[in-house]
């Protein structure tokens, strides 16, 4: 068993280049020019050389990937259901965040 | 090992066309698919319907599997007949369907194993024949806001798939120990490098994802790195002011409350969220002021004291005079 392991936290102070982003997602550079190009990422940096991509656009690298393999959506597709994805979760977290204050006011 | 009825699975009957193999498999891995549905066994549903619809897509395995019969029962110990598959020519044949990692027993027993790398190597593009990246695998883990706040050590067990000398995929445990970094909040991920399945070749193991859970916490709840606390406190420390303890993930500490404060009062206790090496959270206190019962006649007594000699009418704005 391998006690050293190389332990990566993405929050939001990760930033990785172009380069080190294709590796870590293991896609060609091409896919996140495709991605870009549809809306789906917002890098920070105005050209390709001083772009810097966080968490967020790492995890929607990977839906991306995993929702045109097994759906086969195609990219207009993918940025919709990203979106939604992305407000259905944000709805959920203030759904459960009423419920708190609901059951709050019951125990006061 | 259990037969698994793959007509069920996918809802349609067993006389079915291809065309509404393929529409009922379509929309039932939209359904399921686990970036999208969060129920906890989606991603079980979504593996089988991806086998379900393996089997079925392609007419030859579909004929071999309808010759096993119709008498089976979906959970019904099966043992495949000797020779089965004589006549049929799907061995050996590449897989299309991408989104399921792995197979189950039953199916194995009939059509053999398949290739875990087909998603990797779709977007890889380097010589398959030599280097086969493994797959990244993805979890969840659930830690305490305490182990958010200090840091924690944590062991985990995951079924990973593995490829043994003849190429045969099999699943085993694997137990890694980890250091998670103080700071972390819901929904990020960690990514542990080399720990996904197992690759052909060197450096070629995929990695493991794990995106952190809280637990739900009996007090305190978690927005991103700041902590929210509903802290009730008295009238009278409400009305005159005072110095209460309040509990925080990393103990108890003091808390001045201003006078005339009222319900709803936001105080914030500075660095007391979940702070990483590099970004700092907070606590966020909410007061709540709850009234005492009167207990006794005393009490009673203290209460139309109050109603004689304040005069307060929390109900001025609303333009009525009692």
């Amino acid at each position: 068993m391998k006690t050293d392991i190389q332990c990566t936290v993405f929050d939001e102070t990760s930033a990785y280049c172009l380069k080190d982003l294709c590796r870590l997602c293991r896609v060609h550079a091409q896919f996140i020019h495709d991605l870009i190009d549809e809306g789906i990422l917002s890098p920070q940096g105005n050209n390709p050389k001083s772009w810097r991509f966080g968490a967020v656009e790492i995890k929607r690298i990977q839906i991306s990937i995993r929702l045109q393999e097994d759906l086969q959506v195609n990219l207009p597709g993918t940025a919709l259901a990203l979106d939604l994805l992305e407000e259905i979760e944000e709805l959920r977290s203030s759904k459960s965040l009423l419920e708190q204050l609901h059951a709050l006011e019951k125990r006061v | 090992m259990e037969f698994k009825d793959y007509y069920a699975t996918l809802g349609i009957e067993r006389n079915a066309t291809q065309d509404e193999v393929k529409r009922a498999y379509r929309k039932l891995a939209r359904k399921f698919h686990p970036d999208i549905n969060k129920s906890p066994n989606a991603e079980q549903r979504f593996k089988e319907i991806g086998e379900a619809y393996e089997v079925l897509q392609d007419i030859e395995k579909r004929a071999a599997y309808d010759k096993i019969g119709s008498n089976w029962q979906a959970g019904q110990d099966f043992k495949p007949p000797p020779n089965w598959d004589k006549g049929f020519e799907f061995q050996g044949r590449e897989y299309t369907q991408a989104g399921a990692s792995q197979f189950s027993d039953f199916f194995e027993s009939l059509f053999g194993t398949r290739s875990p790398f087909t998603r990797a190597q779709t977007f890889h593009g380097q010589d398959p024949s030599f280097y086969r990246k493994g797959q990244d695998l993805h979890a969840k883990i659930v830690i305490s806001l305490e182990d958010s706040f200090r840091g924690s050590k944590q062991t985990v067990t995951l079924q990973r798939p593995t490829v043994d000398a003849n190429g045969h995929v099999f699943t085993s445990p694997h137990t890694l120990h980890i250091t998670i970094p103080k700071g972390v909040t819901e929904g990020q991920r960690i990514r542990l490098e080399g720990q996904g399945g197992a690759g052909i070749g060197k450096d070629s193991n995929g990695d493991l994802y794990l995106e952190i859970v809280f637990a739900s916490h009996p007090h305190f709840s978690a927005d991103n790195r700041d902590i929210n606390l509903t802290l009730p406190i008295t009238p009278w420390e409400a009305a005159l002011g005072a110095t209460i303890q309040v509990p925080t993930l990393g103990g108890t500490v003091e808390l001045k409350i201003p006078p005339n404060s009222q319900t709803g009062k936001k105080m914030r206790l500075k660095g007391r969220g979940l702070s990483s090496s590099t970004v700092s959270g907070d606590q966020y206190v909410t007061l709540a002021i709850m009234t005492p019962h009167p207990a006794n006649k005393s009490d009673r007594e203290l209460y139309r004291k109050m109603a004689e000699t304040m005069s307060f009418n929390p109900r001025r704005h609303l333009g009525v005079t009692s």
